[in-house]
């Protein structure tokens, strides 16, 4: 299998939002917060299909995420805020006390 | 009970100038004053009026431990709070504590601008402190830290007021919309009593009501608005000129139009000062005229006091809405013609907006005004319209010597406490901290008592402004009962305050005891005592006892029918709920209504 | 029982036209409410919660005891959220730090700490709510996206609001979005510009050229069109009254707070044409509060530390995610928020390394690793107190429900005399 390089951007959804008040625990939070979307284009490129596993990559650590389609431009996956995004981001703040949480360079396997 | 003896006492709203006399006090409030009962004297007992509890026959409470300064021998002792004390001030001037009647201290504004500006902090800080009694038991409280220098944090602001020996402040200015805001910071900033003014020049349920000829709406409004923003005044900002800038605009004569309104800055000054009378508020319309800070303001200024027709008002921060020359051209002093409209205006009272050389933040309800000094000066700006109500915004200033505009400015603020006769109607501020951070009074007050200081300062100024100016020829010196009265007796009587501002039986026992020094920065910088609801608070320049004061406000009737007119006005105008808006009893922990006429 | 006008607490549009029906001290319908601020009541327990220490269920004066021993034991201790709390709890929370000589920090640091950054070096031309819903014509959403983050601001302030000036609503509006990526705020836009990851800083200093009359000599900046740009310049030149409202977008890529600064400086500057105003989309329901009442008490809005026995501020010295990456925390008090779920793994595995104390309705994430652990009750919901909207107009929260827990200030308050002694 290949791996293939992104831009990761993590953010805020509105499913993650209500989610939260089910408990962290929670099924739905988990639904809501543990996937990575992709492009279709570039689904069709790693030759990866909506559900699978793959494991996505940064300088800082990885997570097993259920892969779906997304409205994104090729190039670029999106995971939503929530642990899964945690493992993935570092923290270098360059004296912001903000750590780089968009923009970050990352590979993605299908498993 | 405590008894302050032998001391020099100032009490203008009395008539008393420096006689010898003693004050009573009891449950915080002055019981009894008299002639000295007995020569000064240190140490001893001292006999009691008759009919007041004597204090040396009351099981002696503890003792309090504080760093006095004992050299001079003038502290007899300061008991604990149920023996009783004796304070013998022999020696000592007696004033009651200062009332300031214009200063921007807590809210939105003040708040957005202690954000913005940590530069303004990190170099003037106040460390916490601990207050221990060691016969009480050890710890008896923590003074909080702080930081701020023209922008101080909440409680370095009270601990700083009271170190100097102010007892009442008043913030002098609250969008209504975020008057929780100002009411949360009013219980963290500790010592004072405060009051707050509420902007409403710009406010559209009251021009709408002057747009349909519908003045008792708009009084009934008024006291509807002051009840639930727990509102002290009614505060009025470049009317009609905030709401303009909402549109990139502003106004410049009595008679332009407000742009969707159709009415003038002349009716919106004319029908709150009707509405001021109408309710018997305590204090009256207090205006921030238009065209703030501009050469030529001079003649707009004469005009809003001469709109009045007799109506009573004060202008505050008045040097800067003195200005002569044309506009576009160099500045010029226009004090003198500001004072003899003042003189000749008895129904006016005004406070000056003194510059201090240094730095200072300009912090001001007049949207349009910033602006302009964030073009003219290049600094930062922080701009925020409040809907359906005014506007603001901040700008860092600095005031040079060798600015001749600044130095000017400087002039003219002189020369009006100069030129004003009656110091009943002139009053100390520096529009706290737009002209000068609140710590400087004593210096205001060194200028005005001491010509040669005046002169001293005078030379250190750009000669282009000395040029031709008057102050140099302005030889009057004010005494301390003068400087009592534009600090304190004037202040209170003119927020119609009856228990402030001086030191007659009924009056709050707020009192701040001086050492008579000649160098009267010094003087005022530091007091003695200070004596807050008759307990003693700070000695020697620092906090001893921390105590909460109280929130002054109105509560005019209205006509309950108004609501009506209320929901639809917030459903129209607003993004929150007619029921989410009033300031609930809850937010002022300790509070004073103060009865309309 | 029907209550109304409630505050719901979630996010910075405190929406406050919430209507709750409330049967047997259960919340049994939420109306008018967006669906992160119906799961937020609907969700809301009642039950009673012990405080735990090291897992096991205690009574509250011990439970408070062994959370103040931790913090009078630490040498470097540091509280942290604050965001999910009202501001009477903040308030408290601070008096704590400044007693203790702690490091105090809240979750703007993680969102729009870059914001004040960039305030603190431009200043912020800004309005309330109000004045977008009745007089924007032009609203540009940068590096935000409300339809999911904030779900009502459109409706309630921003794009469909109808106004003053704005009768028809959506009508009377240009909307643009300015993303890297569609979203559902994009996709109902009428212009959408979507610039490479990381290049906002050079789209904005573009436009700033563009309004001072440049003419670059470039066609492309940052993925962007330069006559897009161009055009963009002239809708803002011309509107009546326009709004920039921004997000992480702008505030966690590239250059951070120097994003925002540009960002500011483009609306201070676009004053001079006519009237534009910039807001941050504030995330948590009360993080605005947070930065109101630490900046009053201290005069500081985060990343704060009293080590000296007076208030410091340095982001990236006192700020939360540095402190625990560099381990310079000993000890660490979590207010109603949820760093472990947040934070970069490696500033979050650290608070389970060091002992953490978790002042939470919920046993969150955070609070699984915590030492001891209070639970308290729910802002908005079992707890009333003010909170901030995202321009920082202050709200009274109701308590629409009973709940045997204390209140964050409540637990706060004993703590602060528990350590005093």
């Amino acid at each position: 299998m290949t791996m293939s390089e992104f831009i990761l951007i993590t953010g805020r959804t509105a499913r993650q939002g209500a989610a939260l008040h089910k408990g962290k625990g929670s099924g739905e939070y988990r639904q809501a917060t543990g996937f990575v979307e992709m492009s279709l284009a570039d689904m069709e490129r790693l030759g990866i299909e909506e559900g699978q596993l793959v494991r996505v990559r940064t300088a800082f650590g990885e997570a097993e995420l259920e892969l779906r389609e997304g409205d994104l431009p090729e190039g670029m996956i999106f995971v939503p805020m929530g642990p899964a995004a945690n493992a993935l981001i570092g923290v270098e703040t360059r004296g912001t006390g903000m750590p780089d949480s968009k923009g970050l360079e990352a590979e993605v396997e299908p498993l | 009970m405590i008894g302050i003896i032998n001391g020099e006492v100032y009490d203008p709203q009395n008539g008393i100038n420096g006689e010898v006399r003693d004050i009573w006090i009891e449950d915080g409030k002055i019981v009894s004053t008299s002639p000295p009962l007995i020569p000064p004297k240190v140490g001893g007992e001292i006999p009691v009026p008759a009919g007041l509890s004597n204090p040396a026959a009351s099981p002696p409470g503890p003792a309090l431990s504080l760093a006095l300064n004992t050299a001079e021998g003038k502290v007899e002792g300061l008991g604990g709070t149920e023996g009783g004390q004796i304070i013998d001030a022999a020696g000592l001037v007696v004033m009651p504590g200062g009332v300031d009647i214009h200063s921007h201290i807590v809210g939105a504004k003040v708040n957005a601008g202690r954000k913005f500006r940590p530069e303004d902090h990190r170099d003037h800080v106040r460390a916490r402190g601990v207050l221990i009694s060691p016969l009480e038991g050890g710890l008896r409280g923590v003074t909080r830290s702080g930081s701020g220098y023209t922008v101080p944090s909440t409680f370095m602001t009270g601990y700083g007021y009271a170190e100097m020996g102010y007892t009442t402040v008043m913030e002098a200015a609250t969008a209504p919309l975020v008057a929780r805001h100002t009411h949360e910071e009013l219980e963290d900033t500790p010592m004072l009593d405060t009051g707050v003014f509420i902007t409403m020049g710009n406010n559209h349920f009251i021009m709408k009501c002057i747009r349909d000829g519908q003045r008792e709406k708009a009084r009934d409004y008024v006291a509807w608005l002051l009840g639930a923003s727990k509102g002290y005044a009614i505060k009025i900002v470049n009317p009609g000129g905030v709401e303009n800038w909402k549109w990139g605009r502003n106004v410049g004569e009595l008679d332009d139009e407000v742009i969707g309104f159709g009415v003038t800055p002349r009716q919106i000054v004319a029908t709150l000062a009707w509405i001021n009378d109408e309710l018997g508020l305590p204090h009256v319309p207090h205006i921030h005229g238009i065209n703030l800070g501009q050469t030529g303001n001079a003649r707009t200024t004469v005009e809003t006091i001469e709109a009045l027709e007799g109506r009573r008002a004060h202008f505050c921060h008045l040097q800067f809405l003195s200005y002569a020359g044309e506009p576009g051209k160099s500045l010029r002093s226009g004090a003198a013609e500001i004072a003899r409209a003042v003189n000749e205006h008895p129904n006016v009272t005004v406070d000056v907006g003194q510059v201090i050389f240094g730095e200072a933040t300009t912090m001001t309800s007049d949207g349009p005004l910033q602006y302009r000094l964030h073009k003219l000066t290049g600094n930062k700006w922080l701009n925020d319209d409040v809907e359906g109500e005014t506007g603001g915004g901040v700008v860092p200033m600095q005031y040079k010597r060798s600015n001749p505009i600044n130095a000017i400015q400087w002039l003219i603020g002189l020369e009006l406490f100069l030129l004003i006769d009656d110091p009943w109607r002139v009053f100390l501020t520096t529009d706290h901290p737009n002209a000068g951070p609140f710590f400087y009074y004593p210096q205001v007050i060194k200028l005005l008592m001491d010509r040669d200081y005046r002169a001293e300062m005078l030379a250190g100024i750009h000669r282009r402004a000395r040029k031709g100016a008057l102050l140099p020829g302005l030889d009057r010196e004010y005494s301390l009962y003068e400087i009592a009265i534009v600090t304190r007796a004037g202040t209170a009587r003119a927020l119609g305050l009856r228990n402030k501002g001086h030191l007659g039986v009924g009056a709050d026992a707020d009192v701040t005891i001086y050492r008579k020094l000649d160098d009267k920065e010094a003087m005022f910088a530091r007091p003695y005592l200070v004596l807050k609801d008759g307990q003693v608070v700070a000695c020697d320049g620092q906090i001893v006892r921390e105590v909460q004061g109280r929130t002054l406000y109105v509560a005019p009737p209205y006509d309950p029918g108004i609501e009506a007119d209320l929901r639809a006005h917030f459903e129209e105008c607003y993004t929150i709920s007619y029921d989410n808006y009033p300031v609930a009893p809850e937010y002022l922990t300790r509070s004073e209504v103060i009865p309309c006429a | 029982m029907r209550i109304e006008n409630v505050v719901c607490p979630f996010c910075g549009c405190l929406c406050d036209d919430i209507v709750v029906e409330v049967e047997g001290n259960r919340v049994t319908a939420v109306k008018k409410v967006c669906s992160s601020g119906r799961s937020l009541f609907v969700n809301a327990h009642t039950g009673a919660a012990s405080p735990t220490v090291d897992g096991k269920e205690v009574e509250w004066p011990e439970a408070i005891d062994a959370a103040a021993r931790i913090l009078t034991d630490s040498a470097s201790p540091l509280i942290y959220g604050l965001s999910s709390t009202a501001s009477e709890a903040q308030r408290k929370a601070i008096a704590l730090a400044d007693l203790l000589g702690a490091s105090i920090d809240s979750t703007s640091s993680v969102c729009h700490g870059p914001t004040t950054i960039g305030i603190q070096s431009q200043g912020e031309p800004t309005c309330t709510l109000g004045e977008v819903k009745h007089r924007a014509d032009l609203v540009i959403f940068w590096g935000c996206n409300p339809a999911e983050a904030h779900q009502r601001h459109f409706a309630r302030y921003s794009v469909s609001a109808r106004g003053k000036l704005t009768p028809q609503g959506r009508k009377d509006r240009t909307v643009v979005v300015v993303d890297v990526r569609p979203t559902r705020s994009s996709r109902s836009a009428d212009i959408f510009l979507q610039p490479r990851p990381g290049c906002d800083y050079e789209v904005l200093t573009a436009l700033r050229a563009l309004l001072k009359g440049e003419t670059p000599d470039i066609t492309d900046v940052g993925g962007v069109g330069v006559a897009q740009l161009a055009d963009l310049v002239e809708r803002m030149k011309g509107c009546r009254f326009g709004v920039i409202f921004f997000g992480m977008g702008v505030t966690q890529t590239g250059g951070k707070y120097l994003n925002i600064t540009e960002l500011l400086a483009l609306v201070a500057e676009l004053n001079d044409h006519t009237r534009f105003t910039a807001m941050p989309m504030r995330g948590h329901g009360n993080v605005a509060g947070a930065d109101c009442t630490l900046t009053w008490q201290t005069g500081y809005p985060f990343a704060i530390n009293f080590a000296r026995g007076y208030p410091q501020y340095n982001p990236g010295e006192f700020t939360a995610v540095d402190m625990l990456a560099r381990q310079e925390a000993d000890a660490a008090l979590i207010i109603a928020s949820d760093p472990v779920a947040h934070f970069p793994r490696q500033a979050a595995q650290r608070l389970s390394q060091i002992p953490t104390i978790v002042l939470d309705p919920e046993m969150n994430l955070t609070a699984r690793e915590a030492k001891v652990v209070l639970p308290t009750a729910i802002y908005g919901v079992s707890a009333a107190g003010t909170a901030y909207r995202m321009d920082n107009v202050p709200l009274p929260l109701k308590k629409v429900v009973d709940s045997p827990q204390p209140t964050d200030e409540q637990v706060l308050d004993w703590m602060i005399e528990r350590v005093k002694t």
